[in-house]
Order: C-alpha cells, then structure tokens, then sequence
C-alpha cells in the first residue's frame, strides 16, 4: 500500500508555553484540593459565599460610613485640628493620623491593645484612593459575579421554560457551579487567532467590548449610599458608555476577516444606533417628569412606596417604561432583536471567529450590560432601591444594627435594586426563549416608524403634564393622584397575575411531562 | 389514461419517433429516438389529453451488453384545474430514450420541465449522458474534477483523491459485499 | 484585497459586479457569501452560495453532495433484502417510509403479495414517521426563525415516538422494519395499547405548537408572504409533498395511487389557505414558507386519523410474505412513488433475472424539492434564506444519496 503524505502539520509534543503549563497545573492541583470538599458540602458553601458576599459587601460601607460620621466629624470639632486644603495632590481628605484616630477612640470600650491596632486599620480608610480601591474590587468582582450567575439563571430558566432541567451536575445543588467551571474551561482553551485576521485589532476588540459595560457600574447606585461616584448625569453617562460598546462589535466584525463576522458587526452598528434613540428619549421622559439626570436624584423622588413610582406617575411614564424596556432590548441585541448574532442566519455573527477567553469577554460584556439596563430601569421608573412599601414607615425603627437591616429588608435597601433588576432580568430571558427573531427591515421598521414617533409624543406629553402639575392646582392634584392609583393597580393586576400564573405552575411543577413510554413499554 | 392508449397517441403522433413500445409488466413505456425527444417531450406536457406535467424522476442506466446507456423519464399528471378539490386520478407513463455508450448525447428537456435540470445534472455527473442545450451542465453530487462516470458497469474506483487514500477495507480496487 | 474580490471557487455562473452603482447616491458592492456546508441552518451539508448586495441576495446557489454515500451504486451489487438498511440511511429522519418505497417496488417487481397484518402496521410505521419527521421539521423550522424551545418540545415527543419504534424493531433511527414482503417482526405485546395512549397524549400537543410558534406573530410576520411558490411553477420544479399541497393542490400519492391499503382509511389531504380565512393569519399567501409549514402540522392530525384507523382493525395472520431470501428479480423494471414526510419517495429497480438489481435509482423528495431553491431565492433578504430553505424542508443525506 502507497503511503500518503499527511496534508496537516503534526503537533508539536507540548502544545502549550511554560506559563501555560504553569496555570494547568495549579488548575489541577486548586481542583484536586477544592473538589472533594465543593462536592461534599456544595450546599453549605453556595449559601454561605452568598451570606459572605452581603456580609462583606455590608461591612465596607458600614466601615466608610463609621469613618465618616465618628471620626471625621469628631475630629472637626477638635480644636487644634485644621483640615488640610483639597486638591487633587492631597490624598488624604481629613488628614487624620494614628494618634488623632486614638485620641478619638479613647472613650470606647474596646481592649486597649486591639483598639490599639485598629486605629492603624481605620487610618488608610480615609484617604478616598484606598476606598476607591476597595469599592472599585467589590465592583469588578460584582462584575464578574452578574454574568456568570446570570447565565447559569438564564440556563436553568431555559431549560424550565423548554420542559428540561437545564444544568444539574457541577457543583450538586441544580448545578450551581456550571458557569464557573465553564469559564475555567474558557480560559484554558487554546488562543486562537485566524490566519486571515487583523491580528492587534482581532485581540483589541474585546476588551473595547468590556471595558463600556465595567464603566457603567462606577455610576450606578445600588442603594443610597452604594455607589462608587455620584454623577449628576449618571443616566447621560451610563447610557453614553453602554453605546461605546458598539465599537468593539464592529471592531470584532472586521477584524475576524469572515464574513459572517461583518454581516454582524453591520447589524449590531445599525441596530444599536438607530435603537439609542428611543432609548434615550424613553428615558428623557422620567428625567423632565422629575428633573434631574442623576439617579439617585431621580430615585429619591420614589420613596413613597408603590404608587410613588415613576412608572405609575402618569400615562406617558407608563408608555415610556415599555417602550424603554422594547429598545433596550433591541440596544442589548437580545431576542427578538438578536440578530447580530442570529445563530440561524450568521452562523454566531460577529463572535464567529472567536474562542476561549475572548469569545467569554464578549458575553461577560453582554451579561453585564443587561444588568445595568435592568438597574436603570429599575431606578427610573420602578422606584429604584426602595420596596413598594412607603420609606416613611420604616421612620419609626430607629437606629439600631436591627433596626438598619429591618430598614433595608423591608423599605429601601440595594436588596431591592438587585431583586427588580434581576426581575426585568427574568423578563428578558423569558422573552428570548419564546419568541422568534425578526428580520432586520421590521427591526429597523418598529424602530424608526414606530417607536421613534411614540416616544416623541411620549416626551411631548410629558413636558405638558409636568406644566400643567406644576401650577397647584387642586384639580389637577386630584387627576394625578387618580392617574396614580389607575396606573399602580394595572400594575398591580400585572404582578398579581404573574405571581398567580408562577404560582399555578410551582403546585403543578410535577406535571412535568415524564417520558410516557419508556416506564412500562416492553423491550425498551 | 391507460397507457395502451398512450402509446397509441404516441405512435399517431411521432410516427418516425417511435422506437420501441412497452405496454406489458410493470412498467410500460415507450422508447423515443433521441433526436425527436425534446419535440415528444414539448407534445407530452402541453397536450391537453396527457399534460404530463410533473418529471417524477430520470433513471439513467447502463446497458453494457448493448454498449448503449438510456435515461427513463417518469412522467405524471397533476391536474390543476380544480385547485380546491381532491385529486384522485392520474395517469402515469415512462420514455425511455436510448444513445450510445461512447458518444453519450441527448438533448435536454430542461425547457420543457425545469425539474429536469438537476435529474439531468445528475445523470451526466453520474452516468457521463451529455445533455445538449442544458442551461448548466455541471457536475452535482461529486467534486468538480472527478474523473470517471461512478455509475458505469465498468467504472474503476480511484484508489487515491487528493492525498485521501479511497482503497477499500481489503485493499481490493472496487468494494464488494 | 476587499472581501468582495474574493471569488469563490467552483461557483462559475456567478460573478461579481464591482462596477454596480445604485441605490441614490449611495454606491453599493456586491459580495458573494458561502452558506454552508457547515451553517447552522441548512439542515445538514448543503452550500449555498450566495451573492448579496447588503442585507439582499440577489441570487442563491446550492450546491451538493457533500453526503454523497454512492448509495445507487451499492444498491447494484447488493440482494434487495440487503438494501432496505440502506434505504434507511437516504432520508434518516423517515427511515420507515424509504423502507416501504423500496419493499414495496420490489414486491411490484416480482408480483409478491403483502399479508394484510403486515400492511396495516406497514401503514401505522409509516403515518408514525410521518409524525416524527414532521415533528423534527416544525422544531428546526422554528431554530431557523429563532425560535429555540418548539424545538425541544417537538423532540420531547418525537423521543417517546422513537422509544415505540425501538420497542417494534429495537432501532431509534435507522430501523429497517418494513421489508421486502412484510415486516421484520410482529408487533411486542402491548403495543398497540401504549400507542393508543401516546395518541391521546400527543394530539393535544399540536395546539400547543400551534400556540406557541404557528401562530405567533413574529413568526407569521417572518414567514408568510415570504418565498411564494405558484401552482405551475411547483409543477415544473416537481416539488412534492407539503411544498406542493403548500402551493393549494390537493395532491396525496396515497389519494392517488394508494400502496398498501391507504383507500381503506379515511382521511383529509390539507392543503394552504390564503390569510384571513379558517382562523389563517393575516398576510399569509397561498404557497409561502408559512403554507408549507403549516400543511405539516395539518398532516400530523390527519396521521393520527390514520393510525387510529389503522390500529383499530388491525387484521390477524402473517407478517411477512413466504420466500423472500434469494429472491429472484425478473428481467424488467418498476418504478413506484410512494409519499414521504417530504414528497414523492420514488424508487426505480430494474432486475436481470439474478438476485441482485442491475440498477437501483432513488428519487428522493428533498432532491427535487431543493431545485427551486435558485428561483426562490432571488432578491431576498439575508434572513429569508433559512426561512425558505427550511420551510422546503429538505435532508441531504436523501438529496445527495
């Protein structure tokens, strides 16, 4: 028999550099370790991470808030003390020492020798690059956090949705661990560039991706004090930044050389763009109703509970939240608007081409991109971090460790932003595994003919409703608090009929269709 | 329509054309001269009493002993006048039309039933029939540049395709069973 | 070099035109695209070649036989009986029917007779395929238009179909049950009961389907109107099956010419309606992608009919006619159409007088069906082209043999 000449190259013995080796190896050895124990209790640790994370998550802001009520303005009211002058070269905002936070301190009744260490623990807390630092690593783990939980969610909701269980094994308890151990397996997968491609730009595009979607969350407040940097446009900033992401899409596209790769990247740049717009005038109608673009400006205004929200406050709010969450979506390139990277059309569009740990980046970005939209509708128009019960309530509490955690359980905690997000969160999923795609003529149809105008008469309305409210008069104040009521109850009927529809289906969860066949059948 | 009486409007037709008629077993048939085919074809699907409008199928075969190869077209009615009712009948007939085995030539019908592109694209690709006036007569099912008619008595299975070894399970040149 | 300039190879007929300026001011580049053979969308290995202006295809071009398994020419050297696994491998999501086609040609070839138990549950298998092919069909539509869940819920069914499939013949895909002269084996106790319950089960299920993807509105808006197919032109191509009856004739080979008993069942031939009419969307054009699709779920009420029929009056005796090993094939020829999930399942066998065929052709549905793909695609938008190449629902493994 002849021999034939093999057309491929043959692998070389070690396919992977040293520092490659060097993280498989630790891989496995941090797996050996942790995987017995992670199988044994995957329970106990999921429950007690999370009680970790709010713990954690807790005890930071309750430091930097201590910090600034207790010593801060202790020491202004010492008197040989003099703040130093502000300035972008002076770090330290008070400019406390050690023995200034002491003498503070003296009067408490901690064991001399920890109070003695903790003075030296409290001290850097001051200067706002350390807590910048500190907020800044709570974000970026809250970052990567959201997506890999969310797809995990997005998996389990799948497969309830489609009649299957979705991912049950990694981790034990419904899989849990599922996302994590993907993005290891991401991570380790081998770095592929494409002959053909644009190797630099290929390599930047992801990170143009992410890095908009990590901007938004500097701006985003999850509670009243929760928030890294208090922007008076946060709502112009974080839209602004999540449009930058566009560029990396396209980047992506023409840089893979394939072209599938362009036909998304053309998509997504058309399809976001023209999407913007009624974003940001959906979102322009909340913002004249109360009239200021930050959001914690705009929150604060919904502290009296349910029919306080933006949302219910009058007609064109209503329209304007529905008509924001249809763009976001499109905005987001989530069904029904997926085109960008319609699986049936464009093989995966403008990710075609990527793999491993870039091809993550760009889900990492989308996931967290749909956390932020979510959190922005929340804030604008569903009352933010504030429950449907009226803030006013929780007055009565005091002040106590009890009291606060009462306070933010109950009335206005970041517990609430994170549950209505992920709520809207939810509601996107469900629409992606229901609906079918449309074609790109009826996105940008639905765009530019419908919602475009829509929203524009959204915005005129609501200028003349904001005019009219203005003038005291006690008709008028009648007709808005009638308007208030008629629209919080359709939104409660709404709610209402999907706790009773989620209801009905959690007491017949069991009727889950088995497989009817194979029990009794037979030879099978 | 029976097919004895097919074949009677045949022969009254293409008196010339006719070569052979079939109308016992199972599959009666008349056999046309390949020069007059597309004519009978053209007749075959416009007269109003056959309007054989559907090309179920062309089978072309290999007559080694003959040294001829011949392509069988199956031919139907679909009677579209009455869109909303049921069909229930239908008259079914075959042609058979016969060249020779090494100077391969038949012409297309193409025109007259655009079905029959890709059955005659296959029938060239496959038995090597050359169909002249064939809007695209390119290979369908193997590569561009295959070499040989596959469905031939006597064709000989390359051992080798662009470097892919193609001998069969005991190195014989064609496969058995 | 632009991404234009690149030309494709084996794709002659078509050319770019770079010099094309059009479209107001706005010049615009044609570009050709591979569709295929690995696309999530076509169902398996076909390419097509596409040449775009933008979002809009100007022309499509399939190509084939990315699958071709030399399956005619095996069939010539191999004893009828031998060939029915084969026949199983040609269209694999209807393995049932392409056995029948080719027992049943070969049985007409040499005058063998069919025990009637035999044809009834030759006749159950199939409308049962029928099912569990149109089922794939409808879900993988629905993957096409971006739909994902009808599809597992289409397969959530087809398992317990196939589970009853593997109970008859101990296959889940390839079966090779329906033989030449009967079937391979009679039917396990309690069949007949477990089918009957799966068929009260699963009806319901069809408005389901119909809830959740024929009717809605995306979908409708994606697929009627789109890729129309006139009555003649369905003709001249020889489309058959749903893409035919999708066209509005009532045309049913097992109304026309039936093989094993189907006059004795009764049952209607769907065919499409024009929108606005008998609870029809809006919009909906007789012949569209969206007619073709819903034929297939009208037909999977009509199998269950059948198969009801079927399994009421199922006749005792043999299951399979005497003498069928070293069959001797007589010095003629046959050509029989049966219908397919897909159309017209047609086989020709033309024996010598020895055991073996001198000649074995199959014309497959999905092959005919496919051919109109270049006249439908033409000056589409991008998206249509999985819409109308699914909606003619086809299997290579069938197209290229």
């Amino acid at each position: 028999m002849t021999q034939f000449s093999v057309p491929w190259q043959p692998r070389p013995a070690h396919p992977y550099g040293m520092a490659s080796r060097a993280v498989i190896a630790l891989a496995q050895s941090v797996y050996g370790f942790a995987a017995p124990i992670v199988s044994r209790f995957p329970g106990a640790i999921l429950i007690s991470a999370v009680i970790a994370t709010c713990v954690g998550v807790w005890m930071h802001s309750v430091l930097f808030g201590w910090v600034d009520t207790q010593l801060i303005q202790a020491a202004v009211t010492l008197p040989d003390y003099t703040p130093p002058a502000l300035s972008l070269l002076s770090p330290s905002t008070w400019g406390l020492t050690p023995s200034v936070i002491h003498a503070l301190r003296v009067d408490e009744t901690v064991a001399a020798s920890v109070a003695g260490l903790l003075d030296y623990v409290l001290w850097p807390v001051q200067f706002w690059i350390v807590r910048d630092v500190v907020g800044l690593g709570a974000l970026f783990g809250l970052f990567n956090v959201i997506p890999v939980y969310v797809i995990w969610w997005e998996r389990k909701v799948a497969g309830r949705i489609q009649s299957r269980l979705g991912p049950m094994r990694v981790g034990g308890w419904h899989g849990w661990a599922q996302s994590p151990a993907d993005g290891i397996k991401l991570i380790l997968k081998e770095d592929l560039v494409p002959a053909g491609a644009d190797g630099p730009l290929f390599r930047l595009a992801p990170y143009l991706t992410i890095i908009p979607s990590l901007l938004a969350f500097l701006a985003l407040p999850f509670g009243a004090t929760y928030v890294l940097r208090e922007l008076d446009v946060a709502l112009v900033f974080i839209l602004g930044v999540l449009g930058a992401e566009v560029v990396g899409v396209i980047l992506a596209g023409w840089a893979s050389n394939n072209k599938w790769s362009v036909y998304g990247a053309m998509r997504e740049a058309c399809q976001m763009i023209s999407y913007e717009i009624p974003m940001g005038m959906a979102l322009l109608v909340p913002v004249i109703c109360v009239g200021t673009l930050s959001l914690s400006g705009i929150a604060d205004v919904q502290q009296g509970g349910w029919f306080s929200w933006i949302a219910f406050s009058n007609p064109f709010c209503f329209a304007a939240f529905v008509c924001y969450f249809i763009a976001s979506l499109a905005s987001l390139k989530r069904a029904p608007f997926d085109l960008p990277e319609a699986e049936s059309e464009l093989v995966a569009g403008f990710v075609t081409e990527y793999s491993g740990f870039r091809w993550s980046l760009f889900f990492f970005a989308e996931y967290a991109a749909m956390f932020v939209i979510c959190a922005i509708a929340s804030i604008v128009f569903l009352g933010g971090w504030h429950s449907p019960l009226p803030a006013s309530w929780g007055g009565g509490l005091g002040d106590g460790l009890l009291a606060r955690g009462l306070t933010g359980l109950l009335f206005s905690g970041p517990i609430w932003l994170m549950f209505k997000s992920v709520f809207l969160l939810y509601v996107q999923l469900w629409l992606r595994w229901t609906l079918p795609r449309i074609r790109i003529d009826q996105v940008l149809y639905s765009c530019i003919q419908v919602l475009l105008p829509l929203t524009m008469v959204l915005v005129f309305g609501a200028t003349v409703w904001t005019w009219a409210s203005t003038g005291h008069n006690a008709l008028w104040s009648t007709v808005e608090a009638a308007t208030r009521i008629i629209l919080g109850s359709i939104g409660l009927v709404f709610i209402g009929g999907f706790i009773a529809i989620a209801g009905y289906g959690f007491y017949h969860r069991r009727r889950m269709v088995g497989n009817l066949v194979q029990d009794v059948m037979p030879g099978s | 329509m029976a097919p004895e009486e097919i074949c009677k409007l045949l022969t009254t037709e293409f008196t010339d054309a006719i070569v052979k008629t079939v109308v016992e077993g199972a599959h009666p048939y008349v056999q046309v001269s390949p020069d007059r085919w597309p004519d009978v074809a053209r007749f075959l699907c416009d007269d109003s009493r056959l309007g054989m409008n559907l090309l179920r199928s062309i089978s072309a075969l290999d007559l080694l002993s003959d040294d001829r190869l011949a392509c069988v077209y199956d031919l139907m009615r679909i009677v579209v006048d009455r869109p909303d009712v049921l069909i229930t009948e239908t008259h079914e007939f075959a042609i058979r039309v016969e060249t020779d085995r090494n100077e391969p030539v038949i012409p297309s019908v193409a025109d007259v039933w655009p079905a029959a592109d890709w059955h005659e694209r296959e029938a060239y690709d496959l038995m090597g029939i050359r169909f002249t006036d064939h809007p695209d007569l390119r290979r369908i099912l193997c590569p561009d540049d295959w070499e040989g008619y596959p469905l031939r008595k006597d064709y000989e299975f390359p051992l080798e395709y662009h470097g892919i070894p193609a001998t069969t399970e005991y190195e014989l040149p064609n496969p058995r069973h | 070099m632009t991404m234009a300039d690149t030309v494709l190879e084996s794709a002659p007929d078509l050319l770019v035109d770079t010099d094309r300026v059009e479209q107001g001011d706005l010049r615009t580049e044609e570009m050709l695209v591979n569709m295929g053979p690995q696309h999530p969308s076509t169902h398996g290995v076909l390419r097509v070649v596409l040449r775009t202006d933008g979002e809009m295809v100007l022309e499509a071009i399939p190509h084939i036989g990315y699958l071709h398994r030399c399956a005619e020419k095996i069939g010539e050297s191999l004893a009828p009986y031998q060939y029915i696994p084969y026949t199983d491998r040609m269209d694999y999501l209807a393995g049932m029917n392409n056995n029948q086609a080719f027992a049943i040609a070969v049985e007409r070839l040499c005058g063998l007779e069919v025990p009637a138990r035999a044809q009834a549950i030759r006749v159950v298998f199939a409308e049962f395929n029928r099912i569990a092919s149109h089922l794939v069909s409808l879900g993988t539509y629905g993957l096409d238009m971006g739909a994902f869940t009808p599809f597992l819920y289409c397969f959530r069914e087809r398992e317990m179909i196939l589970d009853l499939f593997e109970a008859a013949c101990g296959a889940r895909l390839t079966y090779s049950y329906i033989t030449v002269g009967g079937i391979h084996e009679d039917l396990p106790a309690g069949w007949v009961e477990r089918c009957l319950e799966f068929l009260d089960y699963f009806e319901p299920k069809i408005d389901d389907y119909n809830n959740l993807l024929s009717f809605n509105h995306i979908f409708v808006k994606r697929t009627a109107g789109v890729g129309v197919v006139s009555v003649d032109e369905a003709i001249a191509y020889g489309l058959t099956g749903p893409p035919l009856r999708g066209s509005g004739i009532r045309w049913d080979l097992r109304k026309v010419l039936p093989y094993d008993g189907y006059e004795m069942y009764d049952f209607d031939v769907p065919i499409a309606r024009s929108g606005g009419t008998d609870e029809i969307p809006h919009g909906v054009v007789v012949g569209d992608c969206w007619s073709r699709y819903y034929v297939r779920v009208l037909e999977m009420t009509q199998s269950v009919r059948i198969m009801r029929q079927a399994l009421a009056n199922l006749p005792d005796g043999d299951t399979e006619a005497k003498k069928i090993k070293n069959l001797k094939l007589p010095d003629d020829e046959v050509y029989v159409g049966i219908e397919n999930p897909r159309g017209q399942l047609g086989f020709y066998v033309r024996g010598d007088g020895s055991t073996i065929p001198s000649r074995v052709k199959a014309r497959g549905p999905s092959f005919c069906n496919l051919s109109i793909t270049t006249p439908l695609c033409r000056n589409v938008m991008l998206a249509d082209v999985p819409a109308i190449i699914g909606s003619i629902d086809v299997v290579m493994g069938e197209v290229d043999r």
